[in-house]
């Protein structure tokens, strides 16, 4: 009885010391030497795995860093804080980031602007859009069926009445939303940038006057009022260059439809 | 020659035949008050209006050329004044030109418009290329590219497409009745030009009429019977698909990605074919075309020839307007036709029906979550598994969709027909070709880097 027992106890006893061993042993010896920055790094990133740097992912991006194939301030959702750390622990100067957000380019909710017709079919914007360009009576503006509020990580993205409002104390300017919105309006702007045209539309003014109240109808008086010339007129849709913006704000007090407006989440966002 | 084998192929469903005005002849439509031509009838490269606004145009005037090769001259349908060229979002969200053109009802013929001349197969597709002809089975592509198959591909079989497999349609069904002779005669110019050594013409078995009358004319010349073919197919939709017919005439399997010509035939639409002939005689170019009007909301259902560009709505009143509201109408038959949004829509040229359906055939059942059935898979002409590729491309996975075939799918709507969950297949699968697209063009410009 007491054998039965003892001898297989022994056995696996012994086996278990022997492969211990082993293991060990070959451990050491065969070692992986990794850098210990490219684990620091890793450490301090955000680790969203978003893709936005342009690797696969945080891991990939902190090798990459202390290879030298991407820049300290390659992370744009970590922004300025990170990229001084990152400088910090690979010992090199870092450059400023400028923190940036996603902004949508139309404020034509169902309440100012037409619907063009039903849409019965699956709940994407770019199956949407392919039929007559959407339900929206204006082909150039949102959907409003949220294909970037489903990419963003971050839940910084609601539609809201129809059209997809970002909250920029939550966006971290990975740029998913850009890549996924089948219109293509949504810009990356400084966060610093409180005005822009909120408007997409490429239609003559009377059409966009037809399908929606605060669309950009051409009338180039921003371009007339702007004082350091940020404000370009192109195909019927004025554009201000944010790096000559300097947020003095004549343009809204101009703007007939108020497709100027100011970005008043702006406030808020400086304090996250 | 009659063929009484019944050729048909794998899959599909036999959806319901609604042939409701097989029996109408065709009504002449007046000219409206005004058309809207867009210059994009077809598939390829958009025609620039050579058109401005207070012009003057007469009828077979040319409004819209093009340089690109695959593309297809557009002409004015009526005489009149442009009264605006301006911009609109075609079906496929595309904004095109279109020449607004308020007619004077006296339909003056432009001078230009005199038979062609020509004395080889080259000269021929130089004028057919004038005529504006693309196919008027339903998906436009120009006629005069189909039939200039690249150096290599060696064509010897001509299908003509006569099996309208589509609910209520019978505008090509009135063409074999009403000018059986003109689509033979077509064919035999072809024949001629091209010397095509088979020639199939196929007609589904529900439309016993059209089969014996053209099976009889092509029996009278000794000189074509041999090669001229009537073939009875059986009534399965979708029949008329290109690779479907050619698979059940000859047998042959067209690969995935290739055209028809790489496996040595040309498919045409019996109207195409009838034009081809029409056109050779009198010179008009592609101005009008019959559509067949009906479904539940229609008046008086009627097969009815329209001036290219006439508002769906001036349509409906020449056939008694509605008998309730409509609430959807296709432009198409109701298994691949495209809901329009606005009555003020205009007929194109490969438009061959306008469905009219009222609140109880409209109605969309809600979406339900799929139960794996498989009977999409079982339907499917093409061999894909629509399943699979609708949750893949809901969630954006274009390698998956890449390995599922997503490119090969036609959209005939067998999958969506049979769902018994009643899933939004075809469009979801519509959706993974733009994703392909998409994920290709992307690829493409990081390559380019």
């Amino acid at each position: 009885m007491l054998y039965e027992v003892l001898i297989p106890a022994t056995i696996m006893g012994g086996l278990g010391i022997l492969f211990g061993t082993g293991l060990a042993y070959v451990s050491k010896k065969f070692e992986v030497k990794t850098d210990e920055r490219v684990v620091q790094v890793r450490e301090v990133l955000p680790g969203a795995n978003c893709g936005a740097c342009g690797q696969s992912g945080c891991d990939a991006f902190a090798e990459a860093v202390v290879s030298g194939v991407c820049k300290v301030n390659g992370c744009p959702v970590g922004g300025d804080n990170v990229a001084r750390q990152i400088a910090e622990i690979i010992g090199v100067e870092a450059e400023a980031v400028e923190a940036r957000t996603a902004r949508v380019m139309c404020r034509g909710d169902l309440s100012v602007s037409k619907v063009k017709f039903e849409y019965e079919g699956i709940n994407d914007c770019a199956a949407a859009a392919s039929l007559y360009g959407g339900p929206m009576a204006c082909s150039y503006g949102c959907v409003g069926l949220g294909n970037c509020v489903r990419v963003c990580e971050f839940g910084a993205i609601t539609v809201e009445n129809g059209v997809a409002k970002v909250n920029e104390a939550l966006c971290t300017a990975c740029e998913k939303c850009v890549a996924a919105c089948p219109k293509k309006i949504i810009v990356m702007v400084p966060k610093s940038s409180e005005y822009a045209v909120n408007c997409s539309s490429l239609d003559r003014g009377n059409i966009v006057m037809k399908n929606c109240k605060v669309g950009c109808i051409g009338c180039g008086r921003c371009v007339k009022v702007c004082p350091v010339n940020a404000i370009t007129l192109k195909n019927n849709l004025a554009v201000i260059n944010p790096e000559l913006c300097t947020n003095c704000g004549e343009c809204e007090k101009v703007c007939p439809t108020k497709a100027i407006n100011r970005h008043r989440s702006q406030i808020f966002a400086n304090v996250g | 020659m009659l063929f009484t084998k019944k050729a048909t192929f794998r899959g599909g469903v036999p959806v319901p035949h609604w042939k409701n005005t097989a029996e109408a002849e065709t009504l002449q439509m007046g000219v409206p008050s005004k058309v809207y031509i867009p210059m994009l009838q077809h598939i390829g490269a958009p025609c620039t209006p050579v058109v401005n606004k207070g012009d003057t145009v007469k009828v077979g005037q040319v409004i819209g050329t093009s340089d690109k090769l695959i593309s297809a001259p557009i002409h004015s349908s009526v005489s009149g004044r442009v009264t605006n060229v301006a911009p609109m979002v075609v079906f496929n969200g595309q904004s095109v030109m279109t020449v607004e053109i308020e007619t004077d009802g006296l339909q003056e013929v432009h001078e230009d418009v005199k038979p062609p001349v020509f004395n080889n197969k080259e000269e021929f597709l130089e004028q057919l290329k004038k005529s504006g002809l693309v196919g008027l089975g339903g998906a436009g592509f120009p006629t005069h590219v189909k039939l200039a198959p690249p150096p290599g591909k060696e064509v010897d079989t001509l299908i003509i497409n006569g099996s309208e497999c589509e609910p209520y349609i019978t505008s090509d069904y009135r063409e074999i009745i009403e000018n059986s002779w003109n689509i033979l005669l077509g064919v035999y110019t072809l024949v001629d030009l091209f010397g095509f050594k088979n020639v199939w013409i196929g007609i589904e078995d529900n439309k016993p009429e059209a089969i014996k009358v053209l099976s009889n004319i092509a029996a009278k010349d000794d000189k074509y019977s041999d090669v001229v073919k009537v073939v009875k197919l059986k009534s399965r939709y979708p029949q008329g698909a290109e690779k479907m017919l050619i698979y059940a005439c000859t047998g042959r399997k067209v690969p995935p990605g290739k055209l028809p010509a790489d496996v040595g035939v040309i498919v045409m639409n019996i109207n195409s074919v009838s034009f081809i002939r029409e056109y050779i005689r009198t010179g008009m170019p592609l101005v009008k075309k019959r559509v067949t009007v009906d479904g539940p909301a229609v008046k008086n259902p009627a097969n009815v020839e329209v001036p290219i560009g006439t508002p769906i709505a001036d349509v409906f009143e020449f056939c008694g307007g509605f008998r309730s509201e409509p609430v959807k109408v296709l432009m198409g038959g109701p298994m691949m036709g495209v809901a329009q949004y606005s009555l003020q829509y205009p007929v194109l040229k490969h438009t061959n029906a306008l469905i009219a359906l009222d609140e109880k055939s409209a109605k969309i059942p809600p979406e339900g979550p799929c139960i794996r059935c498989g009977r999409c898979v079982d339907v499917c002409p093409m061999n894909l598994m629509p399943l699979h590729i609708n949750r893949h491309s809901l969630h954006g996975d274009v390698e998956a969709l890449e390995k599922y075939h997503a490119n090969d799918c036609m959209e005939c709507g067998c999958c969506s027909y049979v769902c018994p969950a009643k899933r939004h297949l075809v469009q979801s699968i519509r959706l993974a070709k733009a994703q392909l697209r998409q994920a290709a063009t992307a690829a493409a410009a990081k390559g380019g880097k």
